[in-house]
């Protein structure tokens, strides 16, 4: 057999181009397109009352300049809601452009194309446009005051209110022997990837036929959605995402108004399009998330059992809620973590601010729910004298538990149901992976030196590879590559590599000579899209079936011409062989030119194909009724619910006692994914997602004045760690196959960040004796903090 | 904080964030290939020229459009400027010498050590490959390090037009945030640092949200010994706590202290109540105020470690260099025979040979 | 002296260039000598990407923090972004194009980011890169710290940065094995490297 591939640490394949220079992104095409700007607003609620461009008009290199009457009737229409809920009572999306008003700043308001981008910002700069400034509504709790509104038709600022129950907390919590009851507070960040959103358009006026090259994580849902816009047939429409550099969630959000107003003006003009999105404008107009205020009520007994939970938050989603619940539902459920709740409730107030919206960014909603529960469990340690290992270990479902069902709904309307874990294992390699138990020694050791330092911890579990579905296409050329197409796109999570490994194991075939396409319609036009960590598990998993159906195929083939039953072949090396007797056998290359009955000899593959060829039944039609011409085959994996993942992280800081600044000492993590289809792939993901998780719990943070402007616009200020700021962080796996499906694994994109805050959160808590409700916390704000003591441990109500 | 823009830009990107680029508007180009050429374009372009020369705080501004200088005259092709002055007096900086090429010359770090203190903590190598250290001060970032480095010292601003040439020390230079004292017409030509005297010691602090960020505070500190190694004189320069670097002299509340036992707690109090601190988003002002004067306290005992590590007490074998109050005049401090100057050379092989005049 | 003479560029007596008026910059790229008559303001990356297609320096913020950009300027890692590209005439740029083999065998650095997963979606890389090569022929034999602060100063959102670090210093123990300059344009006959 070839060396089995799935599993191993294969090298990228993406790699050499990348490094060489020879990517291409969204911005490194179309060099000769007119390119856009967009006047976006410079307050956050406003009535547009007048658009003055006489200056613009006479900058060189002009075009065009399209405000909201200029659009066509379909493209005056609100952009979609996704995600539609039943709860979701009072739904707004924005304008392609502003009709009017604009609700938050970085609003698009007018579109301008230029020959470059200098014109163009040019022209933008020689504008005016008058406002009527009104009430800007900033931060959760304003919102749900309602004191001003944000959309006047929705008197209370709320879009969805939410509730789902396990059981009977308040009863639970009243019969509790302990209760205790707080509130948290998670800032907005956002995914802010290196690489800006950017959409390309040509437009073919002989074919009339429009490509769109965009920087996305939906290519075939932005597809549609192009051509609902354009009112073109969807066959005249395709859609390539690039080389992407980065998504992190905010470029699974679809369509952006200028992936309808550059192909728009595209067919408009006639002349080749371009936006390319600048780092200003990507933090007021490109998604942001995390935001949320949350109250917490837990009762529990003298173990720290978690007797019922009480949960209500206020999620700010901004000025608009075209993504709908996901995000405060993933929340909702996602908080519940490795604990075995028979109480729950929890509650939600979805609302609007005058703010940019908010979709997932990496972790969705988890980041906030683990924040909950671990710094829940933490309390209920602290209150009751009791190790935080100890009080999660009797709170944990134990593995002969699962699979689990809640009887709560998750994001994909499925039950909320684990199908496999092992918690308490994990955190044995977790507390021996951090020496949890010998810290108090390295703590006296520090104090002997007059340096503070603190140990914590946080678990969670991640629903992922969610549906509905997606497909795969395998096909074996003649020439003996092997094409592989899948409909969704990357982002840098090394698709190409794992997929062709998949393939490269099914068919017994070099991984070098399997080529794999994402997200490009020309390829595979039915997907879902990048996100909710869901690409190794969905496409991974259509992938192997494709490749499983393509194996059948050509044992069928070869058995018919070697004349050798099928259980009696193996595939190895490119070639199907007879086992035991390897010399009789037949190229792969061979059988993909048998497979099609026209067989013209083009090269010498089919020339040696043509010497198998059996004589034709002269009364069955050459292809038959459940066959088709080509060694190909295509699949969709859809699974009946969601695979989850989990992991616990454990982090010492050290705090400088004069300064307060945060430094971590030492970062360890326990991940399970199932079965790990490339172990270096899930370590740079586990990796990146917990320098994200860094940067949330301890530098970024969306400072919105209380007039709605953003005062952090830039990355001078939006505080993305460096190198130096990220610790080194050391990897343990545990490898619990999902049952779900063929391959055993569980997603892996989103997993590092999920406990990162809650984890740093609980260390400097254990570091400083202050208790930690808020993140991210700077070294000022921690400093403030230890200025207010003294803060007694065991807060709440015994 | 991150130096690209400076500091002082936050609230005017904040409250202008709408429509604004990131490509920069036109302007007229100058290159002039002489200082004569320079100063001539500079004249005639009064209040509308702007000298380019690294750019690594000029460029930002310009392409976020938050500057739109009529005309811009940039100092690459200049053939001259570009020379470091090392004298038994002082260090004497011109105007296209980079951040990284001061920091890394040895005679400057022999000379004045305070120079390679603060410029470690400037940005990053990549940034200080093309920033000048000349117009780092010329910006006058209240945040930015060299020129609290000019007033701790002492030193003084050269600037040149077709009028003539004045000189102008630190303590009248910075007015305020990003407000220094050259005038419509003119051209700093260089930065001069006076040397600091025997069992003089310096040291520069800060602390930063990220490594390399403009910091939330920082602390230049220059501390004279006397011969049984106690405080004779010492001084203070705050950067990133008020609009300019913010000088305290500390010799009151620290003279006669032995430098192994210092007492700061005064020098820390009266820091703390001399500096003026803001709140923004990073820190608050209370913080930055407790921050300075934590720096303050351990850069002073790097500070006296240095300056006791430059002679033994009473020994006196170390070389007698005048203190940094005796320098030559302001002004005088063209180079002399005694100095050693570099210009780059080689720049393809993106090393810097010396040169010794 | 690090400007030549070249007839038709930009410089002028006080009249200079009025604005928006083009001007010819000339400058050395990978070796090669390359020039486009631009704007003054034309931005040296954009000047790189779009006048001569060298797409491989990428812009992520374009005011100079996250490092994307990086390129060498006479060997030295600069910002494209906070550089005209007329202030650059005369001198000479090297790009990522310019570092891997003429057969298209990887640079020891861009070898080493793929032996230690460097890089993901590969958007910062040539940034990474192109600062790493600078770096190393500073720092031949750094330690991890000196890596790390040599490092930061170019923003990843994908990596963690562990990998880039391990690159880094795998790249300094190749180099240092072959004594080739981090900065010239791989040669496998001369370095012996795979």
């Amino acid at each position: 057999m070839t060396t089995r591939m799935v599993g191993a640490p294969v090298a990228r394949s993406e790699d050499p181009r990348l490094l060489r220079g020879e990517g291409r992104f969204l911005d490194d095409l179309g060099h000769d397109a007119y390119q856009v700007a967009i006047l976006r607003s410079p307050h956050a609620h406003a009535r547009i009352l007048d658009i003055d461009v006489t200056d613009a008009l006479e900058v060189d290199g002009l075009i065009a300049i399209h405000t909201f009457e200029d659009l066509p009737p379909r493209l005056q229409q609100p952009m979609p809601l996704l995600i539609p809920h039943p709860a979701l009572t009072a739904g707004r999306t924005q304008y392609v452009l502003a009709d009017g008003e604009v609700n938050h700043v970085g609003e698009a308001i007018l579109m301008v194309v230029a020959t470059d981008r200098y014109a163009a910002e040019d022209a933008v700069e020689r504008i005016t446009v008058d406002y009527e400034v009104l009430p800007a509504v900033v931060g959760p709790e304003n919102a749900l005051a309602a004191a001003q509104f944000v959309h006047e038709e929705i008197p209370d600022n709320v879009a969805a209110h939410l509730q789902q129950t396990i059981g009977d907390a308040p009863r639970a919590i009243a019969a509790a022997p302990h209760t205790l009851e707080f509130r948290l507070d998670i800032e907005r960040s956002a995914s802010t990837p290196m690489e800006t959103r950017g959409t390309y358009a040509r437009w073919d006026a002989d074919d009339r036929r429009l490509r769109l090259y965009t920087s996305t994580q939906a290519p075939t849902s932005v597809r549609a959605a192009v051509a609902s816009f354009l009112e073109l047939p969807l066959a005249q429409v395709e859609c390539i995402a690039p080389d992407i550099g980065g998504g992190f969630g905010v470029k699974i959000m679809h369509p952006w108004p200028e992936e309808i107003l550059v192909p728009w003006v595209a067919r408009e003009l006639g002349h080749d399009i371009k936006f390319v999105e600048d780092r200003r404008e990507h933090f007021i107009s490109s998604n942001h998330e995390r935001a949320q205020v949350q109250w917490i009520t837990v009762g529990f007994d003298d173990a720290g059992r978690v007797l019922g939970l009480d949960v209500r938050f206020i999620h700010d989603h901004g000025a608009y809620i075209p993504y709908g619940l996901i995000v405060p539902i993933i929340t909702s459920t996602q908080l519940i973590g490795p604990y075995k709740l028979e109480n729950y409730r929890v509650t939600f107030d979805s609302v609007y601010t005058n703010t940019v919206p908010v979709t997932p960014y990496r972790g969705a909603g988890r980041p906030q729910g683990c924040f909950a529960m671990e710094r829940t469990i933490d309390r209920i340690a602290r209150h009751l004298g009791l190790d935080r290992t100890q009080v999660r270990g009797v709170n944990f479902l134990q593995p002969e538990e699962l699979p689990y069902d809640f009887g709560l709904t998750f994001q994909d309307g499925r039950p909320y149901c684990y199908d496999s874990g092992d918690f308490p294992a994990s955190l044995a390699m977790l507390k021996t992976l951090i020496d949890w138990d010998g810290f108090e020694q390295r703590r006296a050791a520090a104090a002997a030196q007059g340096r503070i330092i603190g140990i914590g911890m946080a678990a969670y579990v991640e629903g992922t590879g969610v549906g509905p579905y997606e497909g795969g296409h395998v096909l074996v050329e003649p020439g003996g590559k092997v094409q592989v197409a899948t409909g969704l796109s990357t982002q840098g999570q090394g698709h190409q590599t794992a997929f062709a490994q998949i393939v490269a194991d099914q068919l017994g075939v070099a991984f070098e000579d399997v080529e794999v396409v994402t997200g490009d319609t020309r390829r595979f036009q039915y997907a879902v899209g990048t996100f909710a960590s869901r690409a190794a598990v969905m496409s991974g998993n259509a992938i192997h079936l494709a490749a499983v159906k393509v194996r059948e195929k050509a044992l069928k083939l070869a058995s018919d011409a070697l004349e050798v039953d099928v259980e009696d072949l193996e595939l190895a090396e490119g070639r199907v062989r007879v086992v035991g007797s390897p010399d009789t056998s037949i190229d792969l290359k061979v059988l993909a030119t048998l497979s099609n009955p026209l067989r013209y000899a083009f090269d010498d593959s089919a020339r040696i194909a043509t010497q198998f060829a059996t004589p034709a039944d002269p009364d069955a039609p050459p292809v038959g009724d459940d066959e088709a011409p080509g060694l190909e085959a295509t699949d969709y994996y859809s699974p009946v619910r969601s695979t989850f993942a989990n992991g616990m992280h454990a982090v010492e800081v050290e705090i400088d006692p004069e300064t307060s600044d945060i430094r971590i000492l030492d970062y360890a993590v326990v991940h399970d994914c199932g079965n790990l289809l490339n172990p270096t792939i899930v370590k740079g993901q586990v990796l990146g997602g917990v320098a994200q998780g860094v940067g949330g719990a301890l530098y970024e943070r969306m400072a919105y004045d209380d007039h709605g402007q953003l005062q952090n616009a830039s990355f001078m200020d939006f505080l993305i760690p460096y190198a130096t700021e990220v610790p080194a962080v050391r990897i343990d796996h545990l490898e619990t196959p999902s049952p779900l499906n063929p391959l055993g694994i569980k997603g892996a994109g989103e997993a590092g960040v999920i406990p990162t805050s809650a984890a740093i959160a609980a260390a400097i808590e254990d570091a400083t004796g202050i208790v930690i409700d808020a993140m991210p916390i700077s070294p000022s704000q921690l400093h403030e903090r230890r200025l207010a003591r003294p803060v007694t441990a065991g807060e709440g109500t015994p | 904080m991150c130096r690209a823009v400076g500091s002082g830009t936050t609230a005017e990107s904040a409250s202008d964030t709408g429509d604004d680029g990131v490509k920069p508007p036109p302007f007229a180009y100058h290159a002039p290939r002489t200082e004569e050429e320079a100063l001539a374009t500079l004249g005639a372009l009064g209040e509308d020229g702007k000298v380019l020369a690294g750019g690594q705080s000029l460029i930002p501004l310009l392409n976020m459009r938050l500057a739109a200088p009529p005309a811009l005259v940039d100092l690459a092709r200049l053939e001259t400027l570009d020379r470091i002055a090392v004298t038994d007096t002082h260090v004497r900086v011109e105007a296209r010498v980079t951040h990284e090429r001061l920091r890394r010359d040895e005679r400057v770090a022999a000379a004045v050590p305070l120079l390679r203190q603060a410029l470690d903590w400037v940005a990053h190598p990549v940034i200080r490959n093309r920033g000048t250290s000349v117009g780092s001060i010329a910006h006058a970032d209240p945040a930015a390090e060299l020129p609290a480095v000019l007033a701790l010292l002492g030193g003084w601003m050269q600037l040149r037009s077709v009028e003539g040439e004045r000189t102008v020390e630190a303590g009248d230079y910075l007015l305020g945030p990003l407000e220094s004292d050259t005038r419509p017409g003119e051209l700093v030509v260089a930065a001069t640092f006076p040397r600091p005297g025997v069992r003089t010691g310096t040291a520069f602090e800060e602390l930063a949200r990220r490594h390399g960020d403009y910091a939330m505070a920082g602390v230049g500190v220059r501390v004279t010994l006397d011969a049984d190694h106690h405080v004779g004189d010492a001084s203070a320069a705050f950067i990133g706590v008020g609009g300019t670097a913010i000088q305290v002299e500390l010799t009151e509340v620290l003279r006669g202290q032995p430098y192994d036992a210092l007492d700061k707690a005064e020098a820390i109090g009266l820091a703390r109540a001399s500096i003026d601190p803001t709140a923004d988003i990073h820190a608050t002002a209370g913080y930055r105020r407790h921050l300075a004067g934590v720096l303050l306290g351990r850069a002073l005992e790097t500070a006296v470690r240095h300056a006791a590590g430059q002679a033994p007490p009473d020994s006196g074998s170390a070389p007698e260099g005048p203190g940094p109050t005796e320098s030559a005049a302001p002004g005088s401090a063209a180079p002399g025979s005694a100095a050693t100057e570099s210009a780059p050379t080689g720049h393809a092989s993106g090393g810097y040979r010396e040169e010794t005049a | 002296m690090s400007t030549t003479d070249h007839a038709a560029t930009a410089t002028t007596s006080p009249g200079g260039t009025p604005s928006g008026t083009d001007v010819e910059v000339v400058v050395t790229v990978n070796g090669v000598p390359r020039s486009a008559t631009v704007p003054a303001r034309r931005l040296l990356s954009d000047f790189l990407r779009h006048d001569l297609r060298l797409t491989g320096t990428h812009v992520g913020c374009e005011h100079g923090v996250c490092g994307a950009c990086t390129v060498l300027l006479d060997g030295a890692p600069v910002r494209s972004c906070l550089a005209f590209a007329v202030s650059i005439h005369g001198r000479e740029i090297t790009t990522i194009e310019g570092l891997a083999a003429d057969d298209g065998t990887l640079h020891p650095v861009q070898q080493a980011f793929q032996d230690e997963h460097g890089l993901q979606c590969g958007y910062c890389t040539p940034g990474f890169v192109m600062s790493a090569c600078g770096f190393l022929a500073d720092e031949p034999a750094p330690d991890d710290q000196t890596i790390r602060e040599g490092m930061s100063g170019n923003l990843c959102r994908c990596t963690g940065y562990a990998g880039i670090l391990a690159a880094v210093k795998q790249a300094a123990g190749a180099l240092r094995t072959t004594g080739a300059d981090p900065r010239a344009k791989h040669d496998p006959a001369a370095g012996g490297q795979r």
